[in-house]
């Protein structure tokens, strides 16, 4: 399979009132075309920075991409100047924000904000361009097209202006498309019918797909791989069978322990105690060890290293050290 | 929209009303009665008076009198003019105020959010630095304080402009610049902030990921949602360039409608004060008005949310 | 990556001690709202500016007519337009009376008028605004209409016309402004009880288990004082600024006591005669008092905003 995008290594700090913030710290991981990839954690992980540096759309200041390669095709984003990287957004990368309610323009009328990013990109006639507008409304299942191009947001339910954000994000006919929360601020039925659209888009235009969620619900439904972000790392990579069914990483557990499920023989729900560290002063060693069940005196001290498992399947969790396996046969925690 | 224009339409006739009965009562409750007594009034003045106040009436059938004179734009004779009534010191006096008013306000809009904008684009930086400790203090100088200052360095000293009077648009340059430097430095730090807001939104970060240039997202996606908060806010700034008036046009000895309010003031002629309080607060709440119709048209979220106040 | 994970010693591989994780959580001290409001304010330079000038016009407000050997309204006509001088370090006005006095005497009057009118608003407007706010739905609907029609009547031609009607004093001043001025404050607190409103659920659904008073301080006071407290803070300028603006216009504190208005009113002839001193002390005060209060009132604003709070 090919790989369309390749991060590396990405370091992003933001500088703040009360000092710097180290919000992504070495970040790598890649995607093929055509798939989806989850990028799930808990809010402040890092996750939508991540995406929007992707991107390069990270406010600088207070933002800083500090260190990292972000590969797309063949041309390093990271070293493209801003204009040449105006070029490449809405066209080969888009990107889908959590609220539609805010996403949109009030004061533009959605024809506008559906046909503007093609105006910008192609050479295209206006009504090539209403033309084009009006096949992706149709795609993305708003009901007499002709008529709503004119109308403004706030004449559209949330759903129906998240369904226009993602015909907004695909008039171009981008390769990749990065979903930041799409879902979040909606009703769970509206969530699944989103939900769907994105299957039925992906079969249609094969476009790839990282999807920015907390939701574990949403990813067993779309995902193909799974990354699991934790306090500005990746620590878990899998496919979604990997993830779902052999976690690795005690947070990952932890994460899916949380989550209430129908087929669960046993109605437990379990949280995960405590909160993420702060990533003013981030500790040296594994950042989840604070709160980790299995935490040990290593832990505390380094970082692990990263462990492929197969050949998609990665942790980086000291736990897959032979000492530590030594040590659970030896003594369980209590 | 219907409704709302007629919702706004019905408050300014209240307002309207509301203003006319507190001068109606202020009028009739001066100590002694205004019109007559040791003030030097000639007697065709005096009878001028009594048939405009109606004074020989009972104070509903005044009341009631009054108000359909202010209705047909009749506002009475004045005392120390003879032979001039209060419409006609207007017409002399108003088209020059107005005059004076209208070019303020555009001098402030324009240069106000101009120098918003770029201190929002330049947020933190060195020009917004400077372009926010200019707008603090233009709105910590009072107007009368500036155009002495202007007269004395820019006319008397350097001898570049006229000091005084309505001559030319070189005269105007001074008396614009001492009463739109107030207006302008409340629009600057209002059109800042909401362009710094708006620029936070995600529709602006939508626009920067669909890959608009810069420019294009501040004048298509930014402008229109920062300024509309300005527009507001116009009402209330024409109040204060239009009281501002008063005070500039004393200074610079404009003959405009300020500066007879002055005199008239100076010299307690209460159908002038009355006549102009009137004329100048229905003006004023007519503007308001039409700003807040503007408004309206220009947020297409007001035809659907008839929410009012804020 | 193999052999760097055999120089991790074999003895790190234990569990942990509970303790020990606890020690590791790293959190940041958290400040209480006010604390942490006013650990924001005091770094704010311009905001620390602001309140330094005002210490030192209050000092000299209370002071300087106190430590001055001359009275406030002595008149000494030989004396009349002494330049800044070690006997007067002001200079003496058209009427030798000493402007560092008068400065400084003046400063009380506009100090007091300005505290006065921000005082009475702000009662007014607690009392009016809170039952609008409490009583809500119809009361409210009303309570609101009524404000909404006053807001649009132009405040300083009533306050003109009141003045021109009334004799002439402080008391009649601060009247004047506080008729009209208690609206905007109204407004606020109106707002912000209906946000007191909203936390009455929170109140109810945490009184098991969480402490309330610990609700009412760290929440509920914080968010509803700030913008009230920024209110109170702006009034006091813009009070300033309408008695120099009356007392500019005449209709002020009268001769031969002194405002920084009628100062600067009194002394307008003088300048172009060369006599700087008699405007440029008082006008130099007034812009100086009105940007402190401005810059403070800023300052103020950023650091009592939640939305800030990180």
């Amino acid at each position: 399979m090919e790989k369309i995008l390749e991060v590396k290594d990405l370091h992003v700090h933001f500088s703040t009132y009360g000092g710097i913030v180290q919000a992504v710290r070495g970040v790598s991981f890649h995607l093929y075309k055509g798939e989806t990839l989850a990028i799930v954690g808990e809010s402040g992980c890092g996750k939508s920075v991540t995406s929007n540096a992707i991107m390069k759309l990270i406010p600088s200041p207070p933002g800083r991409l500090v260190r990292g390669k972000i590969q797309f095709h063949d041309k390093q984003l990271t070293e493209l100047s801003e204009k040449e990287m105006r070029s490449i957004r809405g066209v080969d990368i888009s990107m889908i924000f959590q609220d539609p309610m805010t996403a949109l323009n009030p004061t533009l009328t959605i024809g506008t904000q559906l046909m503007e990013g093609l105006k910008q990109h192609k050479k295209i006639s206006s009504l090539e361009a209403r033309e084009k507008a009006l096949e992706m409304l149709e795609l993305v299942g708003i009901p007499n097209p002709d008529e709503r191009l004119k109308q403004y947001p706030h004449q559209f339910s949330g759903g129906m202006r998240q369904r226009i954000v993602i015909a907004i994000a695909l008039i171009c006919e981008p390769e990749l498309l990065i979903a930041d929360e799409p879902t979040t601020a909606l009703d769970v039925t509206i969530q699944a019918q989103i939900l769907e659209l994105f299957e039925k888009i992906q079969r249609e235009t094969g476009v790839s797909i990282i999807l920015i969620t907390h939701d574990l619900g949403v990813v067993a439904k779309v995902a193909d791989r799974v990354a699991v972000m934790y306090a500005g790392k990746l620590i878990e990579e899998g496919d979604k069978r990997e993830i779902f069914y052999h976690p690795q990483h005690p947070y990952t557990k932890g994460l899916l322990k949380s989550v209430p499920r129908l087929d669960a023989t046993e109605a437990e729900l379990t949280p995960i105690d405590g909160t993420p560290p702060d990533l003013f002063s981030p500790p040296k060693g594994c950042p989840f060890a604070p709160r980790c069940p299995m935490a040990m005196e290593v832990c505390l001290r380094k970082y692990p290293k990263t462990k492929s498992l197969t050949t998609t399947h990665k942790v980086d969790c000291w736990l897959q050290d032979k000492r530590a396996k030594k040590l659970l046969a030896s003594s369980s925690r209590k | 929209m219907l409704r709302y224009i007629l919702k706004r339409f019905l408050t300014m006739i209240v307002t309207i009303w509301i203003i006319v009965t507190i001068t109606f009562v202020l009028m009739i409750s001066i100590p002694g009665s205004p019109l007559n007594e040791e003030r030097g009034t000639s007697e065709s003045v005096q009878r001028n008076l009594e048939s405009y106040y109606n004074l020989d009436q009972p104070y509903h059938i005044q009341y009631i009198l009054y108000l359909k004179s202010i209705v047909t734009l009749d506002f009475g004779p004045s005392i120390k003019q003879p032979n001039q009534t209060v419409n006609d010191l207007l017409g002399q006096g108003f088209p020059i105020s107005f005059e004076l008013g209208m070019v303020t306000i555009l001098v402030a809009l324009l240069s106000g959010v101009t120098l918003g904008i770029i201190a929002a684009l330049k947020h933190n930086g060195f020009i917004d630095y400077m372009a926010m400790s200019v707008a603090v203090l233009g709105i910590s100088i009072p107007n009368f304080v500036l155009s002495t200052l202007l007269i004395q360095q820019l006319a008397v000293n350097l001898n570049l402009l006229p000091p005084a009077t309505w001559a030319s648009p070189l005269h105007m340059v001074l008396p614009v610049a001492a009463l739109a430097t107030g207006p302008m430095a409340i629009i600057a730090r209002l059109t800042r902030s909401t362009m710094l807001e708006v620029l936070t939104q995600d529709y602006i970060k939508m626009a920067r990921a669909k890959g608009l240039s810069p420019w294009k997202i501040v004048i298509k996606h930014a402008l229109k949602n920062a300024l509309m908060p300005v527009i507001t806010i116009i009402g209330t700034l024409l109040a204060g360039i239009l009281t501002g008036t008063f005070v500039i046009e004393k200074i610079f000895a404009i003959p405009g409608m300020g500066r007879y309010f002055v005199e008239s003031i100076n010299q307690r002629d209460y159908p002038v004060i009355m006549g102009t309080t009137v004329f100048y607060s229905v003006f004023l709440v007519v503007m308001l008005f039409l700003v807040d119709i503007i408004y309206g048209l220009l947020d297409p979220r007001i035809k659907l949310h008839k929410k009012e106040g804020e | 990556m193999k052999p760097e994970n055999k120089q991790v010693p074999n003895e790190w591989f234990r569990w942990t001690e509970k303790d020990v994780k606890a020690a590791e959580v790293v959190s940041r001290p958290s400040l209480s709202y006010w604390s942490d409001a006013w650990y924001r304010l005091i770094k704010n330079k311009l905001a620390m500016l602001g309140m330094f000038f005002l210490v030192i016009v209050v000092f000299l407000a209370i002071f300087g007519p106190i430590i001055s050997p001359y009275e406030v309204t002595k008149m000494d006509q030989p004396n009349q337009f002494h330049p800044p001088s070690k006997d007067h370090w002001f200079g003496t006005d058209q009427h030798g009376r000493d402007v560092f006095t008068r400065t400084w005497y003046g400063a009380r009057v506009s100090l007091f008028v300005g505290l006065m009118a921000a005082l009475i608003d702000f009662c007014i407007g607690i009392i009016y605004g809170g039952i609008a706010g409490y009583k809500g739905g119809r009361v409210d609907n009303i309570m609101m209409r009524i404000v909404e029609v006053l807001y649009g009547i132009p405040y300083l031609l009533v306050v003109i016309l009141l003045l021109v009607i009334m004799e002439p004093s402080l008391t009649t001043i601060i009247i004047a402004l506080t008729v009209t001025g208690w609206v905007g404050m109204a407004r606020i607190v109106r707002g912000q009880v209906l946000q007191i409103k909203n936390y009455e659920f929170v109140l109810a659904s945490k009184s098991f288990g969480t402490n309330t008073s610990r609700i009412i301080r760290r929440n509920l006071i914080p968010n509803t004082m700030g913008p009230i407290i920024v209110q109170l803070t702006l009034t006091v300028p813009s009070a300033i600024f309408a008695e120099a603006f009356l007392s500019f216009l005449g209709l002020g504190i009268q001769s031969p006591y002194a405002s920084w208005g009628t100062m600067a009113s009194d002394s307008l002839g003088a300048i172009l005669s060369g006599h700087w001193w008699t405007l440029f002390f008082p006008a130099f005060f007034i812009s100086f008092t009105m940007f402190a209060f401005n810059v403070l009132g800023d300052g103020l604003q950023d650091a009592l905003d939640p939305k800030l709070r990180k």
